[in-house]
């Protein structure tokens, strides 16, 4: 499934790096700790946390994670949407909880497969 | 190991302890290296992994440091040598959980306990020297 089929069905906001929705998703990983996010992530992962400073695009460039979902409507950083578009990374923002967003995630990947 | 040629490569970066907004940078740096290089994926994955979680405890704990890599035709070293506060007892700071990180650190997601523990899973060499009141320096070593 590409990013962009689950930035239709779960309404996200993309927030920066929109040439990568034509990305293929792989999986996800959801977490708020970063070293358990780069041990354990995927490439190819989305990956759902409600951390919004610059680090996450650090991360999320290491891993090679097809695209960043921020949770429970928080706002990410204006230094973090700068590095983030510098490096090319999507950041996608949802009002969903962690929770609901991985539930919807799980289940539309699913259905594909 | 494709396109590589037989003279040795190496290359360094400064770190400044704090410099939060600037973290990840010589990892990141480092990977475009390696992957460019042609290196095995899974080679640059455990790289990157090692070398960003030291970078990270060097901008966490110490007021500033070296990384500095090292690639031959078999190896690839990576050394990170920090000034800071040192570690008074390693065998703890090896246990997987164990963290001194400050709250803020914490509050960033940092502070698992599980960056020099992933260190040593991800290289084939693992060497940690600490001098209390001076510094550490961490070796690691990647077979090619
Ligand atoms: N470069 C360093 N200088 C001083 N102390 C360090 C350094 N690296 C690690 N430590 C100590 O070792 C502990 C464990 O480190 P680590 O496994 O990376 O976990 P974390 O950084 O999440 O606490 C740290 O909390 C800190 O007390
Ligand atoms: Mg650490």
């Amino acid at each position: 499934m590409k990013l962009e089929e689950l930035v239709k069905e779960l309404s996200l906001d993309v927030r920066s790096g929109s040439n990568g929705l034509e990305k293929e998703i792989t999986g996800g990983y959801a977490s708020d700790l970063l070293s358990d996010v780069m041990t354990r992530s995927q490439p190819g992962n989305v990956w759902i946390t409600l951390q919004t400073h610059p680090n996450i695009v650090a991360v999320a460039s290491m891993k090679d994670i097809t695209g960043v979902i921020i949770v429970v409507g928080r706002e990410p950083q204006e230094e973090t949407l700068n590095k983030a578009i510098a490096e090319n990374v999507t950041i996608m923002t949802t009002p969903m909880t962690t929770f609901e967003t991985v539930g919807k995630i799980y289940e539309l990947l699913n259905k594909k497969t | 190991m494709s396109a590589r040629s037989n003279v040795p490569i190496e290359g360094s970066f400064q770190l400044i302890g704090g410099k939060f907004d600037k973290a990840g940078e010589a990892s990141t740096s480092l990977k475009k290296k390696l992957t460019e290089m042609g290196l095995n994926v899974e080679i640059v994955r455990r790289a990157s992994i090692a070398t960003f979680e030291a970078e990270i405890n060097v901008i966490i704990y110490a007021a500033a440091g070296w990384l500095r890599y090292y690639i031959t035709d078999d190896t690839l070293r990576i050394v990170i040598e920090d000034m800071g506060p040192g570690i008074e007892n390693i065998e703890l700071a090896m246990q997987e959980g164990y963290s001194t990180a400050p709250e803020w650190a914490r509050a960033m997601g940092w502070g698992a306990g599980m960056g020099l523990p992933n260190m040593k899973k991800n290289s084939d060499k693992f060497k940690i020297d600490s001098v209390v009141g001076e510094g550490t320096t961490v070796e690691m070593i990647i077979n090619l």
